[in-house]
């Protein structure tokens, strides 16, 4: 956890997910899930479409009855209480504003509930919707709003009860690319500034990797790893979490000295990589350098490759070289030097030294 | 004049055709009725006095007490028909929707049965039901609200089911648990309120269906408005079509009146501008 979240810590509820178990006509959706959301923290769950992170979460809210296994808030099991006596507040990933009522309306309705007062109601949700930037739009109904608007309205309708745990089920996927950064960003600053434990449901694993203290990519029902952003990328515990999360070339390499040798260079190997004289390391695209062959070894050597295209990303820019042995290599370059490369192009690549991870030579 | 304004001409004459053929064919039996009813002793001359005796409450609770009879029978069938209906129809249809999905065929095929069944087999059906309805409850006419509800299932599903639909049910009623509501508060604040173009059009349809209903009332022996004006018709044939245009119109309104009924967006109606302005200077 990051420390500008300790703040937040003392006051958010501890959440554990125990060997949750739930099965649809015969096909595991969660097997076995086991997950600890420290006080105040914000976990996102990361995982391709029906890996049973979105079950995981509504089983959490009380949507879902797990078949077997416990789920604990606050140190009270509440496995079998229903959704409506959990204290949890929702977002969803569909509009799911009540669309005869105003934003204030909607805000208010969960303090209504709860029995709260008219002038306190008020005072509130409109405390609610200024943390949201929304308070001169408190009187517009849904369809009056923009689809961002009306996820904002949403957080502050879920974090004005005051909830033990927020639920965010792909909260931003339905809105397009800028708002998503913004409102992604925005999340973060009010959960920070809350200090609700939140736990963040996604399938965009940059979304995962930019707002959570801690990312757990999940695979057929299972957590494949748990950890913070950098060391989930940096240090992935198995093959299916290297691959999901960015991108990795699969290079060919001989092991030695507890060392893969690749490129014309060699890489650290991470704890629980394959073993045996011949691998498979997963190497980032930054995790190669790549430069213009000097004119008399053009071609030749272990880092010998050709380029196939280079790319201006915007931020940085992307060479796909062929290497002598037919394997295709992406590297990240800056920006700049996109241009010093064209297709055709004699290149050396050649490893960073960043610790790898390998996998079993097929 | 060019081919396309040639095209617009006779387009607008045969709108104008049609619309004239259609006004006259509704129309003109209507304008017939009255003219019946309007018609002086003996068929000579005009008098009013059919429906002065109509006007006048008192005299005509006096003068035909079967049709007072049926008409505040039909008034009440009126009434308790779209309450059960809903009760039993909104939160069958929303569970359905929620938790129970692989029912919504069987649901649909139930609701839409009544639509093949002939009143006359339907009364054959419900007949033993009824001989113990009376026997244990009464034989009173409102009991025939039991077989209106299956009547109007066919309509009030389709209505309905547009209704639900149009919106997201399963997110709605999971944010309002979320949140702390219960089911009858789910199905109270926020299905209801997002239904309610669906559930008055649910609610008119029952309506104008028990308004004209005759057949099963009759083969049951029971007085509502429809029967009242038949046995009426045989004895004063005037009064009896009177109160039958009087029927026809009000059901036309009622129609009428439901196709504005709930059209507009949450939040336009003069109220609700008044409150949000209100809202807005309260500090």
């Amino acid at each position: 956890m990051t420390a500008s979240t300790d703040a937040a810590t003392t006051r958010g509820t501890a959440v554990q997910l125990t060997d949750l178990r739930r099965v649809y006509g015969g096909v595991s959706a969660l097997d076995g899930l086991t997950l600890h959301l420290e006080p105040g923290e914000l976990v996102c769950l990361l995982g391709p479409s029906g890996c049973g992170k979105t079950t995981a979460l509504r089983c959490l809210a009380g949507l879902e009855d797990p078949d077997s296994g416990t789920i604990e808030v606050g140190g009270r099991d509440v496995t079998r209480i229903p959704t409506n006596k959990r204290d949890m507040g929702m977002v969803f990933q569909a509009y799911s504003l009540f669309p005869h009522m105003t934003a204030r309306q909607n805000v208010e309705f969960g303090l209504e509930l709860r029995g709260r007062d008219k002038a306190s109601r008020r005072a509130r949700a409109g405390e609610m919707l200024d943390l949201v930037g929304l308070q001169e739009h408190a009187d517009k109904y849904a369809h009056q709003m923009s689809g961002g608007q009306q996820q904002r309205v949403a957080l502050a309708r879920a974090l004005a009860i005051e909830p033990q745990v927020l639920l965010l089920d792909e909260p931003l996927s339905a809105l397009d690319a800028k708002v998503r950064v913004q409102l992604r960003d925005e999340i973060r600053r009010i959960q920070l500034d809350v200090g609700t434990t939140t736990l963040f449901v996604t399938h965009d694993q940059e979304e995962a990797l930019a707002v959570a203290d801690r990312v757990g990519v999940m695979s057929t029902g299972r957590l494949e790893q748990l950890a913070a952003p950098a060391e989930l990328y940096s240090a992935p515990v198995s093959p299916f979490v290297a691959d999901f999360v960015g991108l990795t070339n699969r290079l060919r390499a001989r092991v030695s000295d507890g060392r893969a040798h690749v490129l014309g260079g060699s890489v650290p190997l991470l704890p629980g990589s394959a073993e045996g004289p011949e691998v498979v390391v997963l190497v980032r695209p930054e995790g190669v350098t790549v430069r213009p062959a000097d004119g008399a070894g053009a071609g030749a050597g272990a880092g010998a490759a050709t380029v196939v295209s280079a790319s201006f990303l915007g931020g940085h820019g992307r060479v796909i070289a062929r290497t002598g042995s037919d394997e295709l290599v992406t590297v990240q370059v800056p920006n700049t030097d996109v241009t010093r490369y064209r297709p055709g192009d004699a290149v050396t690549l050649a490893p960073r030294g960043d610790a790898a991870l390998a996998v079993t030579a097929s | 004049m060019s081919g396309r304004s040639r095209f617009r001409r006779r387009q607008r004459v045969f709108r104008w055709v049609t619309l004239t053929l259609l006004l006259a064919f509704f129309v003109l039996p209507l304008l017939g009725m009255l003219e019946f009813t309007v018609q002086g002793p003996g068929g000579n001359g005009r008098s009013l006095e059919t429906w002065r005796t109509l006007a006048d409450v008192s005299q005509i609770s006096l003068e035909y007490p079967a049709l007072k009879e049926g008409f505040l029978a039909s008034v009440g069938l009126a009434v308790v028909t779209p309450l059960v209906m809903l009760v039993l129809l909104v939160p069958t249809m929303t569970w359905v929707r929620l938790r129970l999905p692989g029912l919504s065929r069987t649901v649909e095929f139930v609701c839409l049965l009544p639509l093949t069944v002939p009143a006359i087999v339907l009364v054959v059906g419900l007949t033993p039901v009824y001989a113990w309805v009376y026997y244990l409850l009464g034989s009173s006419t409102m009991w025939l609200a039991l077989a209106y509800v299956v009547l109007v299932l066919p309509y009030a599903y389709r209505s309905l089911d547009a209704g639900l639909r149009a919106i997201d049910v399963r997110t709605l009623s999971e944010a309002a648990r979320s949140l702390g509501a219960g089911w009858l508060t789910v199905m109270w604040r926020v299905v209801l309120p997002n239904l309610r173009t669906a559930v008055l059009s649910a609610s008119f349809l029952s309506v104008a269906l028990v308004l004209g209903e005759f057949t099963i009332a009759s083969l049951f022996s029971k007085k509502n408005l429809q029967v009242a004006m038949y046995e009426l018709g045989k004895s004063d044939a005037k009064i009896s079509v009177a109160v039958g245009l009087s029927a026809l119109v009000f059901g036309f309104v009622v129609l009428f009146a439901m196709s504005f009924v709930g059209t507009r967006p949450a939040g336009a109606g003069r109220v609700n501008r008044l409150r949000r302005r209100r809202s807005q200077e309260t500090p």
